[in-house]
């Protein structure tokens, strides 16, 4: 957003019985575009508990791990064997040929290494294969916000260039891109995500720590159209004004003109849309850790913790071992629901006119 | 209009064409298909040799993988998809179009259901929301729909599965039918009785992620139209609130609505992956993630193609309606 000189609010003297500039700016305050922005911002509750959200979710999954490591020296795929013992009792009615009906009783004792409870060491136990459950959300948390930003920024940056060409431009360049984002739209998101995943884990020459880099590219690939649609439309509107005419009078080149004069008017639009994205590709990244096509076990991923509850798989989980997804899910939610409300705050922080 | 529909339906078939062969191009990039999936055990237990190996692969028309070989087969798909055959299934062993056509029906009911559900929950909760802004009740309403988006669909199924199905025992965990039942043949009511107590979870689950969406949706836009000047003057007039919201303003907001509502019908056939799975339904969904695993190259091609048909089909019925519902509307 272009910051304009800092302007007094009631330019009118007169009506003030002719007060001195000095006393108008005692009486009123001068504020800049970007200083009101940030006032009808924080107004609003929501977007304050979305960036209370955000920020902790922020702390928990970049703090966490340094603090994690440094008092007790382990990370994400840090075996714990915690060996408890678990009775096993099977009881079971049957008919002996006696005409009688015998109750069967069987007791056994086994030892558990993982899946541990609650305890002061692990506060939300162990996993299937012995990890500490709350150091791993911190993890995922991480590969979750790391993956989303990235992928915004590089569908922000392929947008505003496409976008930008094809809105300055028009005719055919305009045609060509327009028809470039109308077949990307059209492609069905997550099953072409889950092909391109699943073709990418079957390459062998790709190592799996790898994966995740493929990933990023293709969830840009499926996303980039909105924005270049956003930046297309606003600069369509943008590029009959007034002070475009005078930019080229000026003797300005193109790509100054459209990348330095159009596109930072866009920059609200974007910055919007950027936001609710985030959450978006959250989604799409846990959804496909969750098929086991994202992030590569062991290392952790919320979408593979809440994998481990799948019914398919065995109700074990599901039943009886609710700290090891619930956890995740909610963070899931939490940062989700905190892009969204930051989003709408920030929408109607730039412009008060448009409606929630 | 009847120029500009031609021209919308040509364009569509136009980015119809450029999608198919993108689609086709990644699918056929795939490096492990669906022969070498199969046969890979088989090989290295030494019964087939590499031979026999490719000459499978030459039946199933995945041997040549040079961008000649890929742009030769990608004609010939599309000369026979042209004339309605989209090929046959590696993995289910029949016609691609018998399969979409037999698994379509179980996922456009619980698409249909939760969209009901959706409409006769999600509406008149945003219309109470944008006639009371900023109260209690407008907060509460617009969090709990957000929440709903905000919702991995697998999440929520689990947690109502642990409480519906685990805690509470009322629903089934998985499956459609309930598989140590047998029901006599004439038993069609208790059939249907058992499917549906079946669809309850999933049908939950789908009205819960995107009931937030038209409740939001509806919420905008009637905001939108309370705010106009002819709203003003009929609370001048003396109307009731009540008449005021919902015979003057709720007619309007049925614009965008009915556009909106009506371009998603396309949509309920295409099915809910990750939920149909999670629920072990044999819906279209669980099918292609099912056949997108195995590297089912005619499947996945037929599905997605499909659902692509089906989004732009979704455009297209959201403009004419967009003309119908508005008469002042002209599109050119």
């Amino acid at each position: 957003m272009t910051i304009e000189n800092e302007k007094v609010v009631n330019q009118n003297g007169k009506d003030n019985n002719n007060v001195s500039v000095q006393e108008l700016e005692e009486r009123f305050r001068v504020i800049s575009p970007a200083r009101m922005v940030a006032k009808r911002f924080f107004k609003s509750k929501l977007s304050i508990v979305g960036l209370v959200m955000i920020v902790f979710v922020f702390l928990f999954s970049f703090i966490g791990p340094l603090i994690i490591d440094a008092t007790w020296g382990y990370g994400e795929i840090e075996v714990f064997r915690i060996s408890r013992n678990a009775a096993m009792i099977t009881t079971a009615d049957f008919r002996a040929p006696d005409g009688k009906v015998y109750n069967y009783y069987d007791k056994s004792q086994t030892t558990i290494l993982f899946k541990a409870p609650l305890s002061s060491d692990h506060w939300l136990g162990t996993d299937t294969s012995g990890f500490d459950i709350f150091t791993r959300l911190m993890y995922g948390g991480r590969i979750s916000l790391m993956i989303s930003f990235i992928v915004i920024f590089l569908e922000t940056f392929i947008g505003v260039i496409l976008g930008g060409l094809a809105g300055y431009f028009g005719k055919w360049v305009d045609q060509l891109v327009m028809r470039i984002v109308d077949i990307f739209a059209c492609l069905p998101g997550l099953p072409i995500l889950l092909v391109l995943s699943a073709a990418i884990s079957s390459i062998e020459s790709i190592p799996a720590e790898h994966r995740i880099y493929y990933l990023m590219a293709f969830i840009t690939l499926m996303g980039w159209t909105g924005v270049a649609r956003i930046v297309r439309g606003q600069i369509l509107m943008l590029r009959e004004q007034e002070y475009m005419l005078a930019a080229e009078t000026t003797g300005i080149k193109a790509i100054k003109r459209i990348f330095k004069h159009l596109v930072p008017n866009a920059m609200p639009q974007l910055i919007v849309s950027a936001t609710l994205g985030l959450g978006g590709v959250i989604l799409y990244e846990s959804t496909l850790s969750y098929l086991g096509l994202g992030v590569p076990f062991p290392r952790a991923a919320w979408g593979s913790m809440i994998a481990l509850a799948d019914p398919s798989k065995g109700q074990e989980i599901l039943a009886n071992y609710p700290n090891m997804w619930i956890p995740a899910g909610i963070l899931i939610v939490v940062t989700v629901l905190g892009f969204s409300f930051i989003g709408d705050g920030l929408r109607d922080a730039f412009d008060p006119r448009m409606k929630r | 209009m009847w120029k500009y529909l031609l021209r919308r339906i040509a364009l569509s078939l136009l980015i119809l064409l450029g999608v198919s062969a993108l689609i086709y191009l990644l699918v056929m990039l795939m490096p492990a298909d669906y022969i070498d999936n199969q046969t890979s055990a088989a090989l290295q237990n030494g019964s087939m040799t590499m031979e026999d190996v490719m000459r499978l692969k030459e039946l199933y028309g995945l041997a040549d993988k040079s961008f000649t070989g890929i742009a030769k087969s990608y004609i010939a798909w599309l000369k026979s998809t042209a004339s309605g055959d989209l090929g046959f299934s590696f993995m289910y062993g029949r016609p691609v179009t018998d399969v979409l056509s037999d698994y379509i029906w179980i996922s456009f009911i619980i698409a249909f259901l939760s969209y009901i559900f959706q409409i006769i929950i999600g509406i008149p909760m945003g219309v109470k929301a944008a006639s009371n802004q900023y109260s209690g009740y407008d907060y509460t309403v617009s969090v709990f729909a957000m929440m709903g988006t905000a919702l991995p669909s697998f999440f929520l199924s689990a947690l109502l599965m642990n409480v519906f199905s685990i805690q509470l025992g009322i629903f089934p965990l998985q499956g459609l039918v309930t598989a140590t039942r047998i029901f006599p043949s004439d038993a069609y009511i208790q059939v249907f009785l058992d499917k549906a107590w079946h669809l309850v979870l999933p049908i939950t689950v789908l009205t819960t992620l995107n009931v937030g969406g038209t409740m939001k949706f509806t919420r905008t836009n009637m905001l939108e139209v309370l705010s106009s000047d002819y709203i003003r003057t009929a609370r001048a007039k003396g109307l009731s609130e009540q008449v005021v919201t919902y015979k003057h303003a709720f007619r309007n907001t049925l614009i965008p609505l009915v556009t909106s509502l009506s371009g998603m019908l396309p949509g309920l056939f295409g099915g809910a992956m990750i939920t149909e799975t999670v629920f072990a339904i044999p819906g279209i969904g669980y099918m292609a993630l099912r056949a997108t695993r195995g590297g089912d190259i005619p499947f996945i091609m037929g599905y997605n193609m499909f659902l692509a048909i089906l989004t732009v089909l979704g455009m297209l019925i959201s403009d004419i309606m967009y003309m119908v519902v508005d008469p002042r509307v002209k599109l050119s």
